[in-house]
């Protein structure tokens, strides 16, 4: 579609004999942030592995501005992913490096930048998240709010177009969860950046979203905005935000 | 990966040491009653330049880095990490593997030299106090039928047993399966594999380096 900048068509995703995607049609516009939630299990991180070119497609196809990358080498990911920012679930910090070093990583891999911008950059990039003082600390020494910061200020170093999140409010108490919902939206508004946020935290949703799409038994089983989902009468909308017994909705997630 | 060598060095010394010692033992009271004590020297340095130094240093390394590569990378996988080094458009090949391979490539003949020296000091050692022979027969028994070659090519075998293991090792662990479980099959795995393959390579590479 026009002005799509990320755009699924049809996409199939099987692990053998198990078919975990079954046809997902999505288009993510230029600068809004897309939320995508549903049960665990129906293959919304596959999405967003798809999208880094980690896993190939089994059916249809992937554009990422325009360009069908739904069979690419390594060699030609690399050039797209040097576009693309990933916030990975458990955060996917290099624990051998400290938190310095880790958001300087890609800028070191594949910029030859002075020292001096390179070190200012990550000063910048860690002002940005909330933690300026952390520099110096290894991954290890770090709790889960403050290593998902560091992996979002890591994955800003390129300067992405595209930033893809995995469950980036999993595991944390609902104050930092908002403070990460707040952060995902502060970075869309200045970096202008394009987003997919994979969740299952409704509250998330409502701060850091424009739109949301439900994905259930591998096909997206509804979309829109957060307010139209608040408001849905629909039972598996319903069921998925209120966690309810609702005749229908609850066959369908299990 | 300097580090792992220079940290591998201990227990190579160690094992290298018994076994020269252990070897001198079970040669020299024999050979001496044979009337070939000018021999012991010269055969304690052979195998222990030529096998028993490279082989078994092998299999210390392959039980100590091999496993430590296997867990480390093993561990990168299951925490996402090794995918995070491809989005980020950065080979793990390119950064991880490569740089153990050579670091262990290249660490392998150091730690072999240094097993022949120790080797054939725990040899002489037990060849002078326990069967008596002299320090002089000893020594120009290496002189006599020794040549560089037998360590050299020891060396050599060194290089492809440090590539074994390493590049085994590397495999089983960016091939480890979820959870700790997989990272711990990893390692077992990565050791019992690199150490067979030791073993076949060896056969091999002693047919190439020494049989003419």
């Amino acid at each position: 579609m026009e002005g799509s900048v990320i755009s699924l068509r049809n996409l199939e995703i099987a692990f053998g004999a198990k078919k975990v995607l079954q046809g997902v049609n999505l288009e993510v516009k230029k600068g809004e942030t897309l939320a995508v939630i549903g049960p665990s299990g129906t293959g919304k991180s596959t999405i967003l592995k798809v999208l880094t070119g980690l896993l190939e497609p089994s059916g249809g196809s992937v554009f990422i501005e325009g360009q069908d990358v739904s069979h690419l080498t390594e060699e030609e990911w690399n050039e797209i992913r040097k576009h693309v920012g990933m916030v990975f679930q458990y955060s996917a910090l290099f624990d051998f490096l400290d938190v310095g070093e880790n958001v300087a990583f890609g800028l070191r891999q594949h910029f030859k930048l002075p020292e001096e911008e390179v070190r200012k950059k990550v000063d910048d990039l860690l002002q940005d998240v909330g933690m300026p003082d952390a520099k110096s600390l290894y991954p290890v020494e770090l709790s889960g709010g403050m290593k998902k910061r560091v992996s979002l200020a890591r994955a800003l170093a390129f300067g992405p177009r595209i930033v893809l999140y995995d469950e980036p409010t999993a595991g944390l108490d609902p104050i930092r969860t908002m403070n990460i919902s707040r952060l995902i939206r502060e970075t869309q508004k200045k970096h202008k950046v394009t987003s997919i946020l994979v969740t299952h935290d409704m509250e998330s949703v409502y701060v850091a979203a424009d739109r949301v799409a439900l994905l259930n038994d591998g096909k997206i089983a509804a979309i829109g905005t957060p307010e139209e989902f608040k408001t849905s009468e629909d039972p598996l909308i319903r069921g998925f935000i209120t966690g309810e017994e609702i005749k229908g909705a609850t066959e369908a997630f299990r | 990966m300097a580090l792992l060598g220079a940290d591998s060095l201990p227990i190579v010394l160690l094992t290298m040491l018994c076994t020269g010692m252990v070897f001198s033992v079970q040669t020299a009271k024999e050979f001496v009653a044979l009337g070939a004590s000018h021999t012991v020297g010269g055969i304690v340095a052979i195998a222990m330049g030529r096998e028993l130094v490279p082989v078994l240093t092998g299999v210390v390394v392959a039980g100590r880095i091999g496993a430590a590569i296997a867990a480390e990378l093993g561990t990168m996988k299951v925490t996402e990490q090794i995918d995070a080094l491809r989005v980020m458009a950065t080979s793990p090949v390119q950064y991880l593997v490569a740089p153990r391979f050579l670091a262990a490539a290249l660490m392998m003949p150091v730690l072999i030299v240094f097993g022949n020296f120790i080797g054939n000091a725990g040899g002489y050692f037990v060849a002078h106090y326990y069967a008596d022979i002299g320090s002089f027969t000893y020594l120009n028994s290496i002189k006599e039928f020794c040549d560089m070659f037998d360590v050299v090519g020891g060396m050599i075998k060194g290089v492809f047993f440090g590539a074994i293991i390493s590049i085994v090792g590397c495999f089983k662990g960016l091939n480890a399966n979820q959870g700790a479980e997989g990272v711990g099959l990893a390692t077992t795995a990565s050791v019992v594999l690199s150490i067979i393959l030791i073993f076949i390579a060896d056969y091999f590479l002693t047919v190439l380096l020494y049989v003419d």
